[in-house]
């Protein structure tokens, strides 16, 4: 099988301080994998270089069937490739409601003639709110996303994230703020939404990764530290002092 | 379709409604083809307002949907002026020129005809000769077509160059405001070919219609405008009632996250920028003929600011708020700065507002932005109850989610 993202040597430094050092990373088209590591070790910094928000110093990023350089593209053109990505902190737009930030995250033609004369037939509308039980804001469809809770809106930008069908889905730590039983079906989505596509997700909580039931890659100052199940990696002894032993 | 955008936008309807009676009104009091309740001049004037509400909504489409703070959008509004300015006085030049030349012995030759209008037009600045950019002068057409293609290639260039490079803020207004005052700065040049300080004038002596008195033409430029701005307003309300305007709103709260959902935010940035450009090139077009004269001072950068304290002190973001800004704001100094609001004796100081409207004007868009920033339009919200979380795009964080939230739900 062929990697989907391949991500090689790759640095990238802020003020002379290295974020992320000669990282390297490979996801297959359907498959979940799970980014573990302390604060600080460049987890989210990992994500904004594949989605385009930071360009690396070095390295590679490459995409698809045709190994294409994602280092050369916007940010929009990346999200157009198909690669979705939920914020650490939950970003929706406020001023505008449920449906409204549904509809425009659905998969449609992004240029702004386009957009301009869009309008939802009944097929998109249905499929905003099959979208909207799915995460539970079957009911707050009208309602502006300002007005929803914490929890409320990282559903909202799953959501949104699944509304978008990307080919990746990077998902920066979806479980906080979210009850028990909330973080079990948002484990349930994302483990459904791999069996078609790659997902990455970063999480602290360990139980959350426990039931993703993937591949582990415990990151640490910038770079992998250890790859492989849960259970091995836990047993890693620089895993454990790096990290589980704090 | 049509039914469910008049549906979902039922300020339109109203808009509209309160548009026709407004005209409907002022056409049975006029001078020109009513009771005569209304003198000439102050059809002018309403006739005027309506062309600055209709760059009004241009520029809340721009600022208050887009969040694209433009200080620049006067410049578009006077170079329509100038667009239609130029085929009115190339027009009635060569109308009179043509009329005492056609009693001469010999009948004139075009050339002389050419000449002759030449050193009428441009005698003030010391010339005769046409400048290149009068070569369309002559037609009715392409000076109309130049009414928009002028300032939307202007806006287009212009918004190419800085979207690209993704300035935005304050150094995009500062930029916006650079470019007004170059073009003011160059108009003024008396070999910019417009006429230099002198501007044009007379315009509002409509071609081959001497026997028109001023009362009707004011009453056509006023029904001309009155339906610009129907139509502007019903453009903009489409404009931002479907994805387009979820989009333009999304980029003024989180321009980033909108990239990420795939959306080129220049892209729309620069097609919203052109539009409006070319909606206040033709409220420019409609305004100066019943000015009658434009000059470069129109240009200057101050304009492009008072537009946006119109639309802070009618509150932006929602169309009708736009509207309300201009027509109150320009119609209240037209009655302080005419002289004919009352000095206020102080004993020590006597206070002329002619002096003092600017002052009065500064404080009022201060005292908006701090305590009422949805301005006059938001008096409507006290009765439509229309109430929304303006968090500034702050989310409900984690640890104070509890509070937050109450903080949302007021
Ligand atoms: N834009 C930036 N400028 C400077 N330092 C940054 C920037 N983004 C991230 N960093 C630093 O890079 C390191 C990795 O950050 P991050 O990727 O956010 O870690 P995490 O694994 O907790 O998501 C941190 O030390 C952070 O302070
Ligand atoms: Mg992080």
């Amino acid at each position: 099988m062929s990697a989907l993202l391949e991500v090689s040597g790759v640095s990238v430094s802020f003020d002379g301080f290295k974020a992320i050092n000669n990282l390297s990373f490979e996801i297959g088209a359907a498959e979940m994998r799970a980014i573990i590591g302390p604060n600080g070790a460049g987890k989210t910094t990992f994500m904004d270089i594949v989605t385009g928000k930071t360009k690396p110093d070095t390295g590679r990023v490459l995409w698809g069937e045709f190994g294409r350089s994602l280092l050369a593209m916007s940010e929009a053109q990346i999200a157009r490739e198909g690669i979705g990505r939920k914020f650490q902190k939950p970003t929706v737009f406020e001023d505008q409601s449920v449906q409204e930030n549904l509809l425009m995250a659905l998969k449609k033609d992004r240029g702004p003639f386009a957009v301009l004369f869009w309008r939802p037939s009944s097929a998109d509308l249905d499929r905003v709110a099959a979208l909207a039980r799915e995460i539970g804001l079957a009911d707050h469809l009208g309602r502006k996303s300002g007005k929803l809770s914490h929890g409320q809106k990282q559903w909202l930008e799953i959501g949104m994230l699944l509304a978008q069908e990307p080919r990746l889905l990077l998902v920066d730590e979806p479980a906080v703020g979210m009850t028990p039983a909330e973080r079990e079906h948002t484990t349930a989505i994302l483990v459904e939404a791999a069996k078609t596509r790659a997902v990455v997700v970063v999480e602290h909580d360990m139980e959350f990764i426990r039931r993703l039931d993937c591949r582990v890659t415990v990151l640490h100052e910038g770079s992998v530290l250890a790859e492989g199940s849960l259970e091995r990696v836990t047993a890693n002894q620089q895993v454990i002092d790096v990290y589980l032993g704090r | 379709m049509r039914n469910s955008f008049v549906a979902r936008n039922p300020s339109v309807l109203i808009f509209l409604a309160i548009l026709a009676l407004f005209t409907l009104a002022i056409t049975v009091l006029s001078e020109g083809v009513g009771l005569g309740l209304v003198s000439t001049s102050f059809v002018k004037t309403l006739g005027k307002t309506l062309c600055l509400a209709l760059i009004a909504v241009a520029m809340d489409l721009v600022w208050g949907y887009a969040g694209i703070l433009s200080l620049g959008h006067f410049a578009f509004f006077g170079l329509g002026g100038y667009m239609i300015g130029m085929w009115l006085m190339y027009e009635r030049t060569r109308q009179i020129v043509v009329d005492s030349l056609a009693n001469a012995p010999i009948p004139p030759t075009p050339q002389e005809i050419s000449d002759a209008i030449g050193s009428q037009i441009f005698g003030v600045v010391g010339g005769s000769d046409f400048p290149v950019i009068w070569s369309f002068a002559h037609s009715l057409t392409i000076q109309l077509i130049l009414v928009v293609a002028v300032p939307g290639l202007l806006a287009l260039v212009f918004g190419w160059l800085a979207f690209r490079s993704r300035v935005t803020g304050v150094y995009l207004s500062i930029l916006t405001q650079a470019m007004t005052l170059a073009l003011s700065l160059y108009l003024f040049q008396n070999d910019s070919g417009l006429r230099g300080n002198n501007g044009l004038s007379g315009l509002q002596n409509l071609p081959h219609l001497d026997d028109v008195p001023q009362s009707i033409v004011s009453i056509w430029f006023f029904w001309a405008s009155a339906l610009a701005l129907a139509l502007g307003y019903l453009l903009a309300a489409w404009v931002v009632s479907g994805k387009f305007g979820s989009v333009i709103r999304g980029i003024r709260d989180n321009e980033a996250r909108v990239r990420f959902l795939g959306y080129s935010v220049e892209a729309y940035k620069l097609a919203l920028f052109t539009l409006t450009a070319m909606i206040a090139g033709i409220a420019g077009a409609l305004y100066y003929p019943q000015a009658g004269i434009i000059n470069p001072a129109e240009i200057a950068p101050i304009a492009s600011i008072y537009l946006a304290a119109w639309v802070a002190i009618g509150g932006r973001g929602r169309l009708y708020g736009a509207v309300i800004g201009a027509g109150f704001v320009s119609l209240v100094s037209s009655w302080f700065t005419g002289g004919q609001a009352p000095d206020v004796h102080l004993g020590f100081y006597t206070i002329r507002w002619v002096d003092w409207w600017t002052i009065l004007l500064g404080l009022s868009f201060v005292a908006v932005t701090l305590f009422a920033p949805k301005g006059i339009g938001g008096l409507v919200d006290l009765w439509t109850d229309r109430r929304a979380p303006d968090r500034h795009g702050a989310d409900l964080g984690p640890d104070m989610g509890s509070l937050r939230e109450r903080e949302a739900e007021r």
